[in-house]
């Protein structure tokens, strides 16, 4: 990367793809994250593919991931350059605690953060390929918010990454309330997470969901929905729609 | 012209495992004009006496805002003062920017006690001659600390420095129990009294002090002339009636807290001795402190 920064602007523009060190397309990718507040915390849900294209390739990529002691991270693109945030989390989170002086990051301030990193690095021509979703609890204080490899952020009570946000969220505008018990908000997302196994050609039918709460991080082992495909809608797709497929 | 063979440079250890160059910094401290500071749960309220080095000039700021909830008041060269209160607004501002919300006193005096640090230990530097004393409001609550030039620092709930501070020690010593749980106005209050002991009889007036405050609900702002000036007719510890304090014993203990910094010695006799001095003697500094 370096070496292609120190070189003049106009080659780097200009020079072919093959001279290019940078993430022209993403290779591995993971689909939707939908986050949610709910009654005492922030519920996450994502599936456990890894699309190589439009391959199926991998089954058990775990996107669901804690970050210190009071936030949650979900990341959906590029599965490799949502390793190296982790990375890039667990170092913030190792120095935080190297002060030992009793404060911590909270999911606020982590948020900022990953925005900085994600906004930099666009500027730099050479985005980490992710929209990542971050929920935590600190001092009672619900937050949920998400960026983009373009540094887009924004906070909201229920949010969703990629398809989630054409195909989960509305729903989420429908059903979501402040007072969701964890049950109910688990039957939501649940209900997400199928209209997206249905309708998101990259999801699989195996998925985490993770919790946060005062308390800490619980993220749920591997586990499938129940699925039914015998709906008219499903049999002949092409029916109702002329045109394009 | 040198007191003993150990201090010309910064690095040169004395035999009795002193670093002179590093006392010396912390002589620059008690000769600038006396700065305090004071915290109950919700407030910490810093004050220093302005001194002017002629009738015909200003005296010099040393009280800064470093950002919304941090301050500093300093004692000693003020120009290293300056240097200091710089550093620490950028620190802030860059902690922001990344996290967007407030660096933690302690993480920033940490960070300002270190670089203070770096500065007894390089042939080619000088320690800092500045003390500060750093109030702030964070997520734990209220803090006050004192930044020392040889890269020490302590929390306390109340201290002074600079000149004539033991004064205002005394009378902090007497009070402190109660700071706690003291009112913003009580503070205040206390401020201007233990700031009129550094005065030693000189008439306390707006004009030769000044007081900040920061705390819940308020970000740290410097309290304008006209609103000292009524606290000051309010309190009614203008005049010169005879101190308060019994007549400060120049004790060497530090005030609350952890013990004060081990100060210098047997070697040269107790620099605070200037509050038994006669008042004629407070143009003495080598430089406008």
């Amino acid at each position: 990367m370096n070496s292609v920064d120190s070189k003049p602007a106009t080659s780097s523009l200009i020079g072919s793809e093959a001279d290019s060190q940078r993430t022209l397309y993403p290779y591995v990718t993971g689909t939707s994250v939908v986050g949610i507040k709910y009654k005492d915390g922030i519920l996450l849900a994502a599936d456990m593919g890894g699309s190589y294209g439009s391959t199926l390739r991998y089954k058990s990529v775990e996107r669901l991931k804690p970050v210190g002691k009071h936030s949650l991270i979900g990341g959906s693109g590029e599965i490799s350059d949502f390793q190296e945030i982790m990375r890039y989390l667990d170092d913030l989170i190792l120095s935080d605690n190297m002060w030992d002086d009793g404060n911590s990051l909270g999911p606020k301030e982590v948020h900022n953060y990953l925005t900085r990193i994600m906004y930099n690095r666009r500027n730099k021509f050479n985005p980490l390929w992710n929209s990542l979703v971050l929920g935590g609890v600190k001092n009672g204080q619900k937050y949920l918010g998400t960026v983009n490899m373009i540094g887009v952020h924004y906070e909201d009570n229920h949010v969703a990454t990629g398809f989630g946000n054409h195909l989960a969220r509305p729903l989420l505008r429908d059903e979501w309330h402040e007072n969701l018990t964890f049950e109910e908000g688990v039957i939501l997302l649940e209900k997400c997470m199928r209209v997206l196994l249905y309708r998101d050609r990259s999801a699989v039918n195996k998925l985490q969901i993770a919790k946060i709460t005062e308390e800490g991080v619980t993220i749920s082992p591997p586990y499938a929905l129940k699925t039914f495909w015998n709906f008219s809608a499903f049999e002949n797709p092409t029916l109702g729609a002329e045109g394009s497929w | 012209m040198f007191r003993n063979q150990y201090d010309t440079d910064v690095t040169t250890w004395s035999p009795a495992g002193r670093l002179f160059q590093v006392e010396y910094a912390m002589e620059a401290v008690k000769q600038g004009s006396a700065a305090i500071g004071l915290r109950s749960k919700s407030h910490v309220v810093l004050a220093c006496v302005n001194k002017t080095s002629s009738e015909l000039s200003s005296h010099q700021k040393k009280i800064f805002k470093v950002d919304d909830h941090i301050g500093v008041a300093i004692a000693g060269l003020t120009a290293d003062g300056r240097v200091l209160s710089r550093y620490m607004r950028n620190e802030c501002i860059n902690y922001f920017y990344t996290y967007e919300s407030q660096l933690p006193v302690g993480r920033l005096v940490v960070q300002l006690a270190d670089k203070a640090q770096v500065c007894t230990q390089r042939s080619w530097k000088r320690p800092y001659g500045v003390g500060l004393l750093v109030g702030g409001l964070d997520e734990s609550g209220a803090h006050l600390y004192y930044n020392c030039p040889s890269g020490n620092y302590f929390e306390y709930q109340a201290f002074a420095i600079g000149s004539r501070s033991q004064a205002a020690k005394t009378y902090l010593e007497r009070k402190f129990e109660s700071f706690m749980d003291s009112s913003r106005e009580n503070l205040i209050k206390d401020a201007l009294f233990a700031l009129r002991e550094t005065l030693q009889g000189e008439k306390l007036t707006s004009s030769v002090c000044t007081i900040a405050v920061v705390g819940v609900g308020e970000a740290f702002h410097i309290l304008d002339q006209e609103t000292v000036q009524e606290l000051i007719n309010e309190f009614e510890i203008a005049g010169e009636e005879a101190p308060v304090a019994e007549p400060a014993a120049p004790d060497q203990a530090g005030v609350a807290g952890p013990a004060a910094p081990d100060q210098a010695g047997a070697a040269e006799p107790a620099a605070d001795d200037d509050t038994l001095a006669a008042p004629g003697d407070q143009g003495a500094a080598p430089m406008d402190m």
